[in-house]
This record gives C-alpha cells, sequence and structure tokens, in this order.
C-alpha cells in the first residue's frame, strides 16, 4: 500500500505543476524561472539555469533529447497534415473523440504482455478506437440523438474505463514503474528508439497519402457524392484517413498526452486557416505549425527540467493561434482595426483637403495659397485644430507651409486629390438628382460619404451616364479629368473661365 | 438510337421506405428534360439514384444501353448548391478541376490541357474573370455557375442537374438557359430537376411529370397539359404510401 501511495502524492505534486502551466502566457517565463531554481533546491539536475539548458538544447549534444525533439518534429508534421482535412471537414470534435476514446485501448495493449511494446498499444489503441467510431455511428443511425451527443457520450465512456484501467495497472507490482501515466499528460523525454520508428513509419504513411491522394481526399472534403459520381474510391479514402488519424493520435500520445493531443490536431490547421485559403497552403502551413509548437513545447518542458510536455506544446500552439487571431492580414481583428483607423484617418485628410478647394474656389482660384487663420475662419475650428490639420497633409506631402507657418498650398498631388473628392461629391450628387430623382437639397449628406470610396472606374461609369456633366445641381463646376489627372496647379487666367 | 437514360422499375426506399417507386422510361439523345414534380416527389432521389449515390432497392438503370459503372465518365454532375461548405479553402479553379478528376484519377497530376478545359468552361458560364476568387466571396448566382463549369469540364454526353435555377438571379438564369440550349445543339442530353412551372414550358423540350411515381413523359407540348399537371400536383399518393410502408414493416416482422 505504502508505494502506491508516494506515487499518487508524487502525482498530486504533477497535477499541480501542471496547473500552474497553464497559467496566460505572459507570465509563462516567470514560471519557468521559479520552476528552475525549485530543481535545483531539489537537485535533480547537475545544470540548472535557463541559459544552459538552453545551450544544451540547442547544441542537441543529449541524444535523449535529440530523440525527443525528432518525435515532436514527426508528431507535428503528422498531425499537422492530417488536422488539416479535419478542421476543414468539421471533423475536430471526431478527433477529440478518437483521442480520448483509445485510452482503455493503451491499457490493453500495455496488458498484452505487461510492458510499453508501441506496437501492441498501437494495434489495441487503433482497434479500440474504431470500435468506438463505430459506437458513435450506431447510436446516430438508430436513436434520434444526433453525432455531437453520440460522440460526447463515447467519449467520456471511454475514458472513464481507460483511467479506470490505468489505474489499475498501477497498482500492479510490475505497472508501477511502466510510465503509462506519462500517456495522460505526455512527456517527450519517455519516449524511446522503438517508439520513434513507429512515429517515423505513421508520419512517413501519412506524407505520402497526402502527396498522391491529394486530389482526391480535397474531393472528399469538399464535396464527397460529387466525388462518388466521378467514380474516386471515396470511401476507401475516408477509411485510410480515419485510420492514420488514429494511428496519429496514439502515436503522438506519449508526447503529448490523451487529454490534449487533440489539441495537435486542431490549433495548426486552425491558425493555418486564418492565414490562407488555398488548401494546399492550409496543409503546408499547418504542418510548419504543427512541427514548430511541438518542437517549442519540448524546449519549454526541457527547460522547466522535464515538466509534462502536451501543456506546453499545446501553450505554445494557442499562442501562434492568438497571434494569428490578431495579426492576420485578412481577418485579425487588430488588422481591421489598424484598417479602419487609417481609413479614418484618410477620411479626414480628404475633408481637409476639400474645404482647402472650396476656399480657394470661392476666390475664383485667384491666391496662389490659403492662411491658416481664413481656413480657421471657414471651417469654424480653433487655429491648433487646422495646424494638426496642416501638419498631416505636410506629412503626406500633399501641402506646403510658407516658412513663417501662415500660408498653406497645394502640391501637384494635393491638387489632384482635392480634384477628385470634389468631383466625386458633385458627380454623385447629380446623380442622385438626375437619375435617381433625389430632390437637390437630399443629396448633400450622402454625397458626403460615397466620396471617399468611389473608385475611378465608377466615376468613369457615373461620368458616361450622365454624359460628361459640366456642373452639379448646384451650378458649381465639376472639376474634370484635366485636373485629377493633369499635373499643373491652375494658375488665376486657366481657371475663371471654368 | 440507343436510349441516352433508361430506367427499368426503379425503386428506391430511404429506411424502408419508398419514396420513388417502379419508374419506367427512356429518355432518348439530344432530349433537354425538365423534370417536374411536387416537394418530396423524389426528384432528386431520382437524379442520384441514377449515379447510384442512393442505392435503388429495385430495377435497375442504364446510359447510352450500359451500366452506369461503365458509362460514368460519359455523366457530368451538378449537384444542389447547398451540398457544400462554402467556406471551405479553395478557389474557383479549384472547384473546376476537379471536374477533370474523373477523366484522370484521382492519382493524377492536372495538366495544362485539364486548365485550359476548366478555363474554356468558365468562360462558357461568364466566370472566367473570377477564376482566382475565393469561393466564399461569390454570390449565389457565381456559386451555380461554378458548378455548371465543373460539370462542362467534365466534358460529359449526359447532364444531370439538380435545381440549377433555385435561388439565382436573372443573370444566371438567362446564362443557364442559353448553357442549356448551346448543349443541347451539340447533341448532349441533359435532365434537369426544376421547381419552377411557370418557366418550364419555355425551357424544356420534355418534360417528367414525378410524384413519387412517374406520371408522365414526352414531348413539353403533348404532357404539358392540366389534366397531368393536376395528377402530378394533386396530393401525395397516400394510400400507396401507407400501404408501402406497411408492406416494408411486415416484411421485417416476418
Amino acid at each position: 500500500m505504502k508505494p502506491s501511495r508516494t506515487a499518487e502524492i508524487g502525482r498530486t505534486q504533477r497535477f499541480r505543476k501542471t496547473n500552474l502551466c497553464v497559467l496566460p502566457i505572459s507570465a509563462l517565463f516567470l514560471l519557468l524561472g521559479t520552476i528552475s531554481s525549485h530543481a535545483a533546491r531539489i537537485g535533480d539536475l547537475t545544470e540548472t539555469s535557463i541559459t544552459d539548458q538552453a545551450f544544451r538544447f540547442f547544441t542537441f549534444s543529449d541524444p535523449s533529447l535529440r530523440l525527443a525533439l525528432f518525435g515532436c518534429i514527426l508528431l507535428g508534421l503528422n498531425c499537422g497534415l492530417l488536422g488539416g482535412f479535419v478542421v476543414v471537414r468539421r471533423m475536430s470534435l471526431v478527433g477529440d473523440t478518437l483521442s480520448h476514446a483509445v485510452l482503455p485501448g493503451i491499457a490493453l495493449g500495455f496488458l498484452w504482455n505487461m510492458n510499453k511494446d508501441p506496437v501492441a498499444i498501437l494495434i489495441g489503441a487503433t482497434l479500440v478506437g474504431g470500435l468506438s467510431m463505430l459506437t458513435v455511428s450506431a447510436i446516430t443511425r438508430t436513436t434520434r440523438l444526433k453525432e455531437d451527443a453520440a460522440m460526447g457520450l463515447v467519449l467520456s465512456s471511454f475514458y472513464a474505463v481507460g483511467i479506470c484501467l490505468i489505474g489499475m495497472i498501477q497498482r500492479l507490482p510490475s505497472g508501477n514503474k511502466s510510465g503509462i501515466d506519462k500517456f495522460l499528460f505526455g512527456q517527450a523525454a519517455a519516449m524511446n528508439g522503438s517508439d520513434i520508428t513507429l512515429m517515423a513509419i505513421t508520419a512517413g504513411l501519412t506524407l505520402l497519402f497526402v502527396t498522391f491522394g491529394y486530389r482526391g481526399l480535397l474531393t472528399l472534403s469538399f464535396h464527397r457524392a460529387f466525388g462518388e459520381s466521378l467514380g474516386l474510391p471515396m470511401g476507401f479514402l475516408h477509411h485510410a484517413m480515419m485510420l492514420l488519424i488514429s494511428f496519429a493520435v496514439v502515436t503522438a500520445m506519449q508526447a503529448v498526452g490523451v487529454v490534449l493531443v487533440s489539441a495537435m490536431l486542431i490549433i495548426p490547421p486552425a491558425t493555418a486557416c486564418l492565414l490562407t485559403d488555398r488548401m494546399h497552403r492550409v496543409l503546408i502551413l499547418s504542418a510548419v505549425i504543427g512541427i514548430a509548437t511541438a518542437a517549442f513545447g519540448a524546449f519549454l518542458s526541457f527547460l522547466g527540467s522535464n515538466l509534462p510536455t502536451g501543456p506546453f506544446m499545446v501553450l505554445a500552439g494557442s499562442f501562434v493561434f492568438t497571434m494569428a487571431f490578431l495579426f492576420s492580414p485578412q481577418q485579425g481583428w487588430l488588422t481591421r482595426l489598424w484598417r479602419q483607423r487609417t481609413q479614418k484617418s484618410r477620411i479626414e485628410r480628404e475633408n481637409t483637403l476639400k474645404a482647402m478647394y472650396h476656399l480657394a474656389e470661392r476666390r475664383d482660384f485667384r491666391e496662389e495659397g490659403i492662411t491658416l487663420l481664413d481656413f480657421a475662419e471657414v471651417r469654424r475650428e480653433p487655429l491648433e485644430q487646422i495646424r494638426l490639420q496642416s501638419d498631416d497633409l505636410l506629412r503626406q506631402k500633399l501641402a506646403t507651409l510658407t516658412d513663417d507657418g501662415s500660408m498653406l498650398h497645394f502640391t501637384p498631388e494635393g491638387w489632384r486629390k482635392a480634384c477628385a473628392v470634389v468631383r466625386n461629391h458633385r458627380l454623385w450628387e447629380l446623380y442622385l438628382t438626375n437619375i435617381m430623382q433625389y430632390g437637390t437639397d437630399h443629396v448633400h449628406d450622402d454625397a458626403e460619404k460615397i466620396e471617399h470610396v468611389l473608385g475611378e472606374d465608377t466615376v468613369r461609369q457615373l461620368e458616361r451616364r450622365l454624359n460628361f456633366p459640366q456642373t452639379d445641381p448646384h451650378g458649381k463646376p465639376i472639376p474634370g479629368a484635366r485636373e485629377v489627372h493633369g499635373q499643373s496647379i491652375p494658375r488665376p487666367a486657366e481657371t475663371t473661365g471654368y | 438510337m440507343i436510349p441516352a437514360l433508361e430506367l427499368h422499375d426503379l425503386t428506391v426506399s430511404y429506411a424502408k421506405k419508398p419514396v420513388l417507386y417502379g419508374v419506367d422510361v427512356q429518355v432518348p439523345q439530344g432530349a433537354l428534360v425538365g423534370i417536374i414534380g411536387p416537394n418530396g416527389a423524389g426528384k432528386s432521389t431520382m437524379i442520384r439514384a441514377i449515379m447510384g449515390l442512393t442505392p435503388a432497392s429495385s430495377g435497375w438503370v442504364q446510359i447510352f444501353g450500359e451500366t452506369f459503372e461503365k458509362s460514368r465518365h460519359r455523366v457530368g454532375y451538378v449537384p444542389q448548391r447547398e451540398q457544400v461548405d462554402w467556406d471551405f479553402p479553395v478557389n474557383v479553379m479549384d472547384v473546376v478541376l476537379m471536374g477533370r478528376y474523373g477523366r484522370r484519377g484521382w492519382l493524377r497530376r492536372v495538366t495544362k490541357e485539364d486548365k485550359k478545359i476548366a478555363e474554356e468552361s468558365l468562360d462558357k458560364v461568364g466566370m472566367l474573370p473570377f477564376r482566382n476568387r475565393q469561393i466564399a466571396n461569390l454570390s449565389g448566382g457565381q456559386q451555380q455557375r461554378v458548378f455548371l463549369a465543373r460539370a462542362l469540364a467534365q466534358q460529359s454526353d449526359f447532364y444531370l442537374m439538380d435545381e440549377p435555377f433555385a435561388g439565382v438571379d436573372a443573370t444566371t438564369e438567362r446564362a443557364i438557359v442559353t448553357l442549356l440550349q448551346d448543349l443541347q445543339s451539340q447533341g448532349k442530353t441533359i435532365l434537369v430537376v426544376h421547381h419552377d412551372l411557370t418557366t418550364a414550358k419555355e425551357y424544356f423540350d420534355h418534360l417528367l411529370l414525378l410524384n413519387m411515381r412517374l406520371v408522365a413523359f414526352g414531348k413539353t407540348a403533348d404532357v404539358f397539359t392540366v389534366e397531368q399537371l393536376q395528377k402530378t400536383y394533386g396530393g401525395r399518393l397516400t394510400i400507396l404510401s401507407d400501404v408501402a410502408a406497411k408492406a416494408s414493416q411486415a416484411e421485417e416482422l416476418t
């Protein structure tokens, strides 16, 4: 009874450490510092400082570390590639179910000859995994329950059976030091040569399968019925893929742990889906992210003197996902926020240019520049505000300021932009009044918004539709192509006739 | 001439309950056929059963005088648009190229010729400018035209289309009609599931009236009559359906 109790205490300590690992990412490195100093006190390692550990890691001097790292790379590749299909086929819950449900199979594989024989474990796990999937489909086919309920049911019941079996094995005299508990949270260092060989074989199979079967798998994932109508072997491809997924899950389990292994199937491809929108790129990116997060997780766990690997891999993965979520070029949250901000400042700038144009127009373009004082008066804004706006124009090289800082001049580019905005505004007003039959007093506010978003193509269409108009509904001239595309700032002589 | 499609006593059941009873029909080559019938008449089921996607419980299907397995490469398929996830990470060209996998086999690489054929198919439905567009950014009508282009890329002699006109804009509807006529003038045979009675008469030269049972098949002028349409749309064949369900239950018991 006594040894098992000490083992239990050891486990609770590990539990506590694991719980610590699930702290926010910002605390990660801080955490590592405390843990390694803690390890120094226990004295179970000769080299204890983080830099020493990092040095050991990157020189790959430690053979068992080399092995573990290689295993992590293989598992990242394997799970990343298959996960790509899992995610786009909306089978994430299937991956999760499979990874939990194989646990009894692992225990049975162990009981077969009472040691950690990877092949026996793989066979046991695959059989039980297949049984779990059959149970799910039997439940959905014969009852009114939907697939998610069936999977939740199977997942938890199989997992419970697995936990019981593993608990039993640990009470056996020979099972105590077996390392079967490593399957729960994952320990890359627990992998031995034959584990790695098996991993390499399954990863190689996956790579071949995905490379040669890509078109078939793409059709299967996008549109199975169409693939069937073409006579492609959809059933074979589906089942082969499920088999490879269960292989990937089982071989990865020692490094990541049963609870978190499905994260390696889901997080890398989910991240890849945020970054690209073509399937082959999703797969490549997902494999790369899978390898990187697995290796990084191994590194962090190594720094923390062999803490469970799984949580660190998943943390590294979620960190990459968070980055993609925030900064992805198309869908990133911060990217969109940034785009909105730049658009807002562009609109403000264009409004300033327009106001300058109006002021110049009011004086029949006779004066060369606009004094800031006049400008402030017209816009009914304090001078400081006007200075801020003019500073912005100067930065964008749309206007120049005289040396004494009193007068604002358009640059050619600024003049062009001002003309374009005014033209857009007046064209749109004309379109609304002439074609859409709006009253002339109803169109200004709408044009205030539209002027900033009209593209050149739309402008061409509008001009043609309105038969190249010269004046807007209020009788003001519409700047033509000459102003918008010409380089010169019109001198009074040129513009008075307009 | 061998009929393009021959169905002999085709019966299809879902969960032991028949949805299509003993359909016998011979579609001549070069016909443009509209399949008309109320909801639940088994129109889509018939299309799927012809291709073996839904197994038939009895009867047989022949296409150009051979089984579907043997003449599969001569059959093009336009499924309902809702069947796929339009957020899937592929672009228009990827989808259309899938139409070529049947000919090349899924192990072979896509050739330049495949790409050319895919582009021509896209051009025929007016979607060539969208070939690099992510499919999530297409309108419903454009999605439908992508599916049509994919079927065109199959270069088949016999086309099965499941509700291609459902929920599309006027431009797409016109484009599809032109395409159908174009295909027919090339001697292709086309079966189209259609739900709009007002346009059926004008779009198709043959009609197949279906309500779980074949009501009528023939030239539009002969079949499109008040009497036949009443027979097709005059409610479900409740007695037939109930008896069939009871019969199948009885079979289970014995």
